[in-house]
């Protein structure tokens, strides 16, 4: 029985679809067998970002709507052992996304995989509260952000209440926050709210910050998750994020700034 | 207080100023949560016939349903102006 995780934070360009694709690449990397499945119907991203957009034949609503196999539907990632992605539709209307259909997939591919990750869209409608409804876990992307922070909290209500574990009576959604576009720099001027500011306003587990990284816009141009660039500030903080996820203890990093430029040293911090 | 320290506090201000005004907004959004999907128009409703006789603020009115039992209590919370 796969785990279900789902990548979510009501407000759009936080960097929920730059988690799927580095989270999903670091599980697959550390051995367990990962789908990344797009939720964004209508405005697919998921692809680009692993790029594999170019071998998608058949996507998720396809396989919804029984025109394809889910082995016809699968992309095998072709760096990462393990790693497969199911891309969202680019054309049809959001309401393509069907409940049952998606509990049908999701059970499909259960029984295959150890985890699976669904990249939701931005927004409280129909496809964000699918994406959340059959979660076991939730990463909650965050931007140091008045409103981005304010959505965070109302997703956290949506999961403690409109989930099949909450219908069912099961034990909780399990909530960790991914804290990313975080500038330790705008921080210490206190332009930017902290990272205990926002664990302190929303209330739930950190599992990782990921700094404001120039390394995620050239991973993206690639088409390469940003978790495989290791040497990157980006990548090395979802390693920790991810080794995190799997029950690893390890101290949170780029919190600080590293180096004090001339002009810090010499008014102090 | 230094030139430089003036500017540090001034910029100081807008982080804090973005994490008390998240504390109050989430505060209160979390007291309609899980409850009836009808809580913030009630609420919203009982804030305009209040504003009929009084000139109260738009937080005047806290609503919170709290669950003792098989009873459901509906606590309202109205706060009126200083009278001067
Ligand atoms: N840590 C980061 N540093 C710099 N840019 C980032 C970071 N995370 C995301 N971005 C950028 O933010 C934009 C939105 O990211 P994306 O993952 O598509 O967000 P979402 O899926 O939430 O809409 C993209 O241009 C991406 O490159
Ligand atoms: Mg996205």
């Amino acid at each position: 029985m796969a785990k279900i995780v789902v990548v979510t934070s009501g407000k759009g360009g936080v960097g929920k679809t730059t988690t799927s694709a580095a989270i999903g690449a670091g599980l697959a990397k550390a051995g367990h067998r990962t789908v990344l499945v797009d939720f964004d119907v209508g405005l697919r991203n998921l692809d680009l970002i692993m790029g594999c957009e170019r071998r998608v034949v058949y996507d998720f609503i396809n396989v919804i709507h029984e025109e394809a196999s889910l082995n016809q539907a699968l992309i095998r990632d072709k760096r990462v052992d393990n790693l497969f992605i199911l891309a969202a539709s680019q054309t049809r209307d959001k309401d393509a996304l069907t409940e049952e259909g998606v509990e049908r997939v999701l059970t499909e591919l259960s029984k295959d995989f150890d985890y699976i990750i669904c990249d939701s869209p931005a927004g409280i409608e129909r496809g964000a509260l699918l994406a959340m409804y059959y979660a076991d876990e939730a990463i909650i992307v965050t931007n140091p952000e008045v409103s981005s922070v304010r959505d965070s909290d109302r997703v956290l209500g949506i999961l403690a209440s409109k989930t099949r574990r909450a219908a069912n009576g099961d034990p909780p959604v399990r909530e960790q926050l991914l804290l990313t576009r975080y500038s330790p720099q705008r921080v210490q001027k206190g332009e930017m709210l902290s990272v205990e500011d926002v664990k302190e306003i929303l209330a739930i587990d950190l599992l990782g910050v990921i700094p404001e990284s120039q390394a995620v816009l050239n991973a993206s141009n690639a088409g390469v998750p940003v978790i495989l660039e290791e040497d990157s500030d980006a990548g090395q903080a979802y390693q920790d994020s991810v080794a995190r996820f799997l029950g690893e203890d390890r101290p949170h990093r780029f919190l600080q700034l590293e180096k004090k430029g001339l002009f810090g040293r010499l008014f102090g911090g | 207080m230094s030139f430089l320290d003036y500017f540090r506090s001034q910029r100081k201000r807008s982080a804090n100023v973005a994490k008390e005004r998240l504390q109050i907004v989430v505060a209160r959004e979390r007291a309609t949560r899980g409850g009836p999907d009808y809580l913030p128009e009630l609420q919203s409703e009982i804030l305009k016939v209040i504003r009929r006789y009084v000139e109260v603020d738009q937080d005047a009115v806290q609503i919170q349903l709290d669950r003792e039992g098989d009873c459901e209590v509906l606590e309202l919370n109205i706060t009126l102006p200083d009278r001067h």
